[in-house]
Formats: structure tokens, sequence, C-alpha cells
């Protein structure tokens, strides 16, 4: 069932308020970053449509947004999501060896779900972390300077926390 | 030494907490700017020089002052958090590590712009960014420094955040404002531009962080003591993000008197080139700006050393000079491939675009796909010119600037480095396993060691 919870609702409220009297698609982005997280990490139909309710818009304007921003995940995801930057910077600085370090770890392409449902690969762009490349984004925060080493590790996290 | 103004209490411990700023002078330049009237603070800007820090390079004073003042509509600011632009990472580390920088620069400004409403529109990727800001913001709430008649001035103002979600079309003033009404981040066509017409339709300013951070120093010290630092009309202090081929990756705030030279190899800044490698190429000012061999770098075509500044980057125009864009600074060392890093670019660009002008959306595709051709040794000779042809095209035809974001790089590579755009044309086979290396582009220059 895709119901917010009471304090979630009081959260949306609060963004509203955020903006002037009438604006609350303004809160679409915000909302549509709560909703993914509470629902199972990516946005069905059936999420869209409630957020569409709860700001009182048309559900094509919930979908318009919804897929143009590369942040919403418009299909289920594996329970962690590795998404690995390869623009410019992060290539000079070996993303390629990390990326296919991942693929070969996993035993997934690109783009692909373990079996399990455990993880996820992204590739994404450029996300500022230059400095402090090869990066990925990993839950809200960046894992920099990767390595092979820090890629078994984080692996091994991920899989410690689902147990 | 380089004087430093944003980042000259970084190190302090515990700087991000508001005690610990405000024991170190934070918030002064809101008890000074308060007995001040909102257009004394415009023109201590416009006296200081001050040119927008996230790309453009625009005089801030005059852009606030054609923001529109009709009666009965609210005025917004809203600060361009949506750091996108490859080797750009600048504003992160302001906000990351002394977030109150920010904020206090921002009730300086909203007062300046009579917008009692703020707010920030971060990417969406700077999660844990935002809610440093937020705790940051509460705190300066909770002190007095935001809400209801701030000081007993009479002044009002609050202070959001808003996440973006993963556009880079959303640093483009227009496309964050679509954003910031809930929209797709589709640019608008301009006139009208946001100082008449921007979020709600309401006069709004969009300023970058770090200009908005510089507010503070112009108060406290006076516009004219901050136009005092760097030189011509490169007044003040740069944050520059310096990644690629060097030692020292990192922000580093500089006045802008600096030789590019110094920046690359003193121990101050990057500290050179790691295990002795050569520079070969270098893009100074993030993604869209033109690449330039090491020679044309550390000289311009007239012979004088480049320096680190708005002017001096870009002296000689395309042709030979480049632009301080961002200042996200791309260093590519000997064994770096030109082509292999533009085709980085032309995905980035390709995957950014918004779609709404077909020049840029079809042409971004294309330029991807050539450069890939010739970069996995199936390229031709015509190739070349067809790339040449289809940036060009895109260059000017479209509603924002992210048409020439994407055709600049692709040009720059081309004018400067098509020997090694034939050199995998002429060499399939070669060019999957080794790289051109250095050819003449830096033979003639002399690199410190």
């Amino acid at each position: 069932m895709i119901v917010f919870s009471d304090q979630k609702l009081m959260e949306v409220k609060e963004i509203i308020s955020h903006y002037p009297d009438g604006k609350q698609k303004s809160a679409l982005l915000p909302v549509l970053h709560m909703a993914q997280e509470e629902f199972g990490g990516w946005l069905s139909v059936e999420t869209m449509d409630y957020v569409a309710g709860l700001l009182h818009l048309e559900p094509i304007e919930v979908y318009e947004v919804a897929s143009f921003y590369s942040m919403y995940n418009l299909k289920p995801v594996g329970k962690h999501l590795l998404e690995v930057c390869q623009t410019g910077p992060c290539m000079i600085n070996g993303s390629d060896d990390i990326i296919d370090y991942i693929k070969q770890k996993l035993n997934i392409q690109v783009g692909e779900t373990t079996p399990d449902g455990l993880f996820t690969l992204k590739t994404v762009e450029c996300l500022g972390a230059c400095g402090y490349a090869p990066m990925m984004q990993y839950g809200k925060t960046y894992r920099e300077h990767l390595t092979k080493e820090k890629i078994d590790a984080l692996i091994e996290e991920c899989k410690v926390k689902n147990n | 030494m380089t004087k430093k103004l944003l980042l000259e209490k970084i190190d302090v411990p515990g700087i991000k907490t508001y005690d610990v700023y405000r024991r170190e002078g934070g918030y002064r330049s809101v008890e000074k700017a308060l007995t001040m009237k909102p257009e004394e603070i415009v023109e201590e800007v416009k006296k200081s020089g001050l040119r927008g820090r996230g790309g453009a390079g625009f005089p801030t004073g005059l852009k606030w002052s054609f923001i529109a003042k009709p009666e009965g509509i609210p005025r917004h600011l809203v600060v361009n958090a949506d750091e996108s632009e490859p080797g750009t990472f600048k504003d992160r580390y302001l906000m990351e590590f002394i977030p109150h920088y920010l904020i206090e620069g921002m009730i300086v400004s909203s007062f300046a712009l009579g917008s009692n409403v703020s707010y920030i529109y971060i990417r969406g990727e700077y999660a844990w960014i935002t809610d440093i800001l937020d705790q940051a913001i509460a705190e300066a709430k909770q002190q007095g420094w935001l809400g209801k008649n701030i000081l007993g001035s009479g002044f009002d103002c609050e202070i959001y955040t808003q996440r973006g979600a993963g556009a880079y079309i959303c640093g483009e003033e227009t496309a964050l404002l679509e954003s910031l009404e809930g929209n797709r981040g589709n640019p608008r066509i301009k006139p009208p531009f946001p100082a008449v017409k921007g979020v709600w339709q309401r006069p709004t300013v969009v300023n970058n962080v770090e200009t908005i951070a510089a507010v503070v120093p112009i108060i406290n010290d006076g516009g004219e003591a901050y136009s005092k630092i760097g030189i011509g009309k490169s007044t003040g202090t740069k944050l520059i993000s310096a990644c690629g081929n060097i030692n020292k990756p990192g922000v580093y705030e500089i006045d802008m008197t600096i030789s590019v030279e110094e920046f690359i190899y003193s121990e101050e800044y990057c500290g050179g080139i790691p295990h002795g490698k050569r520079l070969k190429a270098c893009i100074p000012g993030g993604s869209s700006v033109p690449i330039l061999p090491a020679n044309l770098l550390l000289t311009t075509a007239k012979g004088e050393k480049r320096l680190m500044n708005y002017e001096s980057l870009s002296d000689g125009g395309f042709a030979t000079g480049s632009m301080m864009g961002s200042g996200g600074f791309i260093v590519l060392d000997e064994d770096q491939c030109v082509v292999r890093h533009t085709y980085t670019l032309a995905r980035f660009y390709r995957h950014e675009s918004c779609g709404q002008c077909s020049p840029c959306r079809e042409g971004t595709g294309w330029m991807e796909k050539i450069l890939k051709k010739i970069e996995s040794g199936n390229g031709e000779m015509k190739d070349i010119d067809l790339l040449w042809d289809i940036q060009r095209k895109i260059e000017g035809n479209t509603i924002c600037p992210l048409g020439d974001a994407a055709a600049w790089p692709v040009a720059a590579a081309i004018r400067h480095f098509r020997d090694e755009f034939e050199w995998h044309v002429n060499n399939p086979e070669l060019c999957l396993q080794q790289n051109y290396g250095l050819a003449h582009y830096a033979d003639d220059i002399q690199v410190p060691a």
C-alpha cells in the first residue's frame, strides 16, 4: 500500500510551506525523493499517482518530471545501488578499471541487478568530485579515491548490512 | 602566498558549527549591512568588481541593479548550487566545510535585493551537503540571524534548500527556476530575464554559491578593498578546483595574478605532475571551455606568460586561448588520449541535453557516436570534418548555452589536436593499444622539473 506515514505527511506539509500559496507543485522534486526512499528505491506508476494526488497535480505532470531527472529510478533497482562516475576526470584516474572490476566481481553488466536483488550497477556522468576520482555515489554520500580493495570492502559492508 | 578570504578559516577546528564560526568573526557583515541602505550594498558590490563565479563572469553588482521592483510583488534570491560542470567541485567544498559563509552572504544579499524568502537550489547528489546547510540555517535562525525582524531592523528573511534530482542543465538559471517550480529543467527563452520574471514570474536574481559568499568580505572590508586584490577586471579571489594528472588535486583560493605555470607546478597549489610525466594539455575552466595544448596554456600567442584570470585565460580568443569558466581545472599528462577524453565529454553533453532544441538534442548524440567511432579505430578522415561541421551547426543555434558548451570542447580538440585524430584514423589497430603521446605539443616548451 502506497501511503506516507503521518510523520512523512507532516514533512510534505512543511515543504509545501516553503513556497507561495498555490505553488505546491514546487514541492514535486523533494516529495519524489521522499517517495523513492520510502517505497522501495524506485517510482512505480502507483507511487507517482499517489504523489500527484498529494500535490493536486495531474499524473502526467509527475511522470514527465520523474522521467526527466536521472536520480529517479523508473524501474526497480537492487537494495544497494552503485553509481560509478565515468566522465573525463574520473576516466583519467581509472574509472573504466573500477567499472570493469565491479562487473566482474558481481557478474553483471552496467544497468543490471544481481539475481539475489542485492546490487545494481549504474554508470553516471560527473558528480562533482573530480579531485577525488575515481568515485561513486552510494546511498546519500560519495565513496572517493576508489580502489579494488575499497570496492571489495564496500561489497562486504553491503552484504553484512543485509544479514 | 595568496591572501585568503573565503578559505581563510577553513582549517579552524569546528568552523562548521555556528559557535566557532561566530567566534571567528562570522555574521559581522550582516550586522554592518543592516545599518546600511540596500542601494548602498549594491553600490559596494558594484565597486568591488565582483564577477559571477559560476562560469559566465557577468558583473554581479550590475546583475543586481537589473532586478525589477514592481509594487506589491515579492522578489527572490536563488543561489545556484547545482554544481555539475565536469572538473568543478569548489562550491561543494565551501558548503561542506564552512556552510555558514554562504548563509551569511545570503542574508546580506537578500537584504540588498529585498528578498524575504531565498532559496538554495543544490544538485540532488549533494544530499549530505543539503543536510549540512539545513543544520546551518537552523542554527542561524535560532540565533536570530534569520526569521522576523532580524536584529530589530524590520527585515524578515527565510532561507530554504531545494534539492535537484540529477540534471546538469538545471545549472542554467532559467532551467533552474523551472526545476524550482517543480517542472522539467527546460531553459526558458529570454527575454524576459529572471530579473524581471523569474521564479513564479516574480523578479529573481540567481547567483552562484561562491559569488554570494564573496559578498561577505566585500561588505566587511568595503568594495574598494576587494577591488584592489587581483588584476584588471579580475578582482578579488577565485576558487579553483584542480583535478586530473596533478600531485595535489583539490580546491585552492587564488588571487588572479599568479601564472598558470605557478599554479600547476608550485607546491602551494597543484604540486606538479605525478611520476615526472610531462604536461600535454589542460582544460582550465570546466569541461565546456576550450582545451589548450601545453605550449598555449603556459604562454599566450603573444609570448606572454599566461595568468590565472579572466582576461589572460581568454587571451587570443578561441583560436589560441580558452576561458576562466567555473574554475574547473583539468590537467592531462603525456599519457592521456585527447580523442578519448573528448569522447567522454561528448557523452556527458548528450546525456545532459534537455532535448528542447534539435541542434543540441541531435547534434550531441551524433558527435558522441563519431568520436566513439574514431576512438575505437573505426574512423574515417571525413569523420573529422563532419565532426567540425556538426559542432559549428550547434553553436549559437540553441535556446541556452548548453549547445555552445557541447560544441566548444569538440571544436578545440580538433583545432589543436587534429594530428591525433588523424593518427587514430591512420592507425586503427595501434590506437587501441597505445596513445598518441605528446607529439609536438610540448616539445618546444620548457617545463620545470
